[in-house]
């Protein structure tokens, strides 16, 4: 198993205070090797509570994570070159060129200024970016700058990709162009991902499992399917989640 | 056009511009100094002088060592004291973002330190502290460091939290952290704290130098107002404004080279 949840819940403010907030509420999940679970839930329902303690930025207030077998906020280090994030916002440093902002991940690894180039130039290339590589992040557009950020992501070569909501600040047409080079480039790559979304047909785009959450964080549906399957039910799966989400 | 032309009306663009900029930079400090002489023409030497005789007593001051040597300490007690603030100021801020009750103990006591005047700091140097140079980098840490510690420890807490979590989601360590992130985040916010303290340093040594050294340019000051001579303290003056317009400069030079990276809107404020 790749990643693992067990009974995990998180409280922000103190437990049992008045201003407590119950976010994640005992929750049970486990990602297989390979698997891209798309999470799907509506704003403020805890997806990115869940990403951010499977990433090792925060820890539960409950409960295990464990990715690998370890815990990512214990162990935080363990995880360096095995977890890569892809957010909402592309999070580009601005004082670094397209490249350069590449290269961040590769830098900490540690890889020769020589090896980091090459691999962030290739990673541009294929993600359409050739002539862009020295553009500061202003000098680019929004789905540009969305697609170096993926190219920092996948130029760690990290087996764990999160990605929470990468392409919903763009237009409709970039972003199901970006969904598609994401998804082909995950399943080329053999990485387990999981993908936060609020949208019902990027979820049915990209997820080879969907799970439906409900406010606070608990799982409301859970559809594990292979690509056939989802492409034959897609209506009655769309009408499931909208039936769920609707309670 | 040929290519030839083009090059050449490029070139001719270019240079209009660089001589619009030289331009409007020389240009107040020339309409200042027109008024001045012209001051000059109607008052005693003694309140207005003429600026041709405080020019020829700036060239012989930077000609003989024994007077330039007196501008070069002051110059060094500026750069030593600064650097000493700026290094203990970092050190705070960074203790101060990253424990609360470090920057609870030590933001009173910085605070304290930033009401009390400069002159202040000068007498208590003179009664605590032998040798001149101790006294005068005791004065000039002391007077530099609240805004040094407040400055940097403001740019510490505006860095983004976005991009410190993009950051920290490649695992850095420490250092890796400090120079991918930190670093070039505090940069623009660590020139301006050099920039508004090198202007308060320039005044605060020669108040420290008028009390209590035997050299440096408020010594010379000193003895320029003992024997009313104006031209001698407006060149002694002059000095001292020029080392701080010089590394004004090569701090602006600094950020127009860090900072390329910064968008420029067509409509500026």
């Amino acid at each position: 198993m790749a990643i693992q949840l067990a009974g995990v819940s998180k409280v922000f403010g103190k437990p049992g205070s008045a201003g407590a907030y119950l976010a994640v509420d005992k929750i049970d999940l486990q990602v297989e090797q390979g698997q891209m679970l798309a999470l799907l839930g509506k704003t403020g329902c805890g997806k990115s509570t869940i990403f951010n303690m499977v990433a090792g930025l925060t820890e539960p207030t409950e409960g295990r994570v464990t990715v690998d077998g370890r815990n990512p906020f214990g162990d935080f280090d363990a995880f360096r070159g095995r977890m890569a994030i892809v957010f909402q916002n592309d999070r580009l440093l601005p004082w670094r060129t397209a490249v350069q902002n590449v290269e961040l991940g590769l830098e900490i690894l540690e890889k020769s200024a020589s090896e980091r180039r090459g691999i962030a130039m290739s990673w541009l290339e294929k993600l359409g970016l050739r002539g862009h590589e020295n553009d500061y992040p202003h000098a680019l557009s929004g789905g540009m700058r969305q697609r170096v950020s993926i190219a920092r992501a996948f130029a760690t070569n990290a087996n764990i990709l999160l990605c929470d909501e990468p392409f919903s600040a763009l237009d409709e047409m970039t972003a199901r162009r970006l969904r598609g080079e994401f998804v082909r480039l995950v399943k080329e790559n053999g990485k387990t991902a999981i993908f936060i979304t609020h949208s019902i047909n990027e979820a049915l785009e990209i997820g080879d499992r969907i799970i439906v959450l409900k406010r606070p964080a608990t799982i409301a549906l859970d559809i594990p399917h292979k690509e056939t399957d989802f492409r034959e039910h897609e209506e009655a799966i769309r009408k499931r989640i909208q039936d769920v989400l609707a309670a | 056009m040929t290519a030839a032309q083009a090059q050449l009306s490029g070139m001719s663009r270019f240079g209009a511009a660089a001589l619009r900029r030289t331009g409007s930079y020389v240009l107040p400090f020339a309409v200042l100094a027109a008024a001045w002489q012209f001051a000059s023409l109607f008052f005693p030497p003694f309140l207005f002088p003429s600026l041709v005789d405080v020019f020829w007593r700036c060239l012989s001051i930077v000609g003989d060592w024994s007077q330039f040597s007196d501008v070069v300490a002051t110059v060094l007690r500026i750069l030593a004291g600064l650097a000493g603030a700026f290094a203990i100021g970092a050190l705070f801020a960074v203790m101060m973002a990253r424990s609360r009750a470090v920057h609870d103990f030590l933001s009173p006591i910085l605070t304290l330190f930033q009401g009390i005047p400069a002159l202040s700091w000068v007498v208590f140097a003179i009664i605590w502290f032998h040798g001149i140079e101790p006294r005068i980098f005791f004065i000039m840490v002391m007077t530099t460091l609240p805004a040094f510690s407040f400055q940097i420890l403001g740019a510490l807490q505006a860095m983004s939290r976005d991009l410190t979590e993009m950051v920290m989601s490649f695992r850095p360590t420490r250092l890796k952290l400090f120079r991918s992130m930190i670093i070039p985040a505090v940069l623009p916010d660590i020139l301006t704290a050099w920039k508004v303290n090198l202007g308060n340093a320039s005044r605060v040594v020669v108040v420290a130098e008028l009390v209590g050294a035997t050299g440096g340019v408020g010594y010379e000051l000193l003895q320029q107002q003992q024997v009313f001579d104006m031209v001698g303290a407006l060149a002694w003056t002059l000095q001292l404004v020029f080392f701080v317009l010089i590394v004004q400069a090569i701090l602006t030079l600094i950020e127009r080279i860090a900072f390329r990276y910064r968008a420029v809107s067509e409509r500026t404020l």
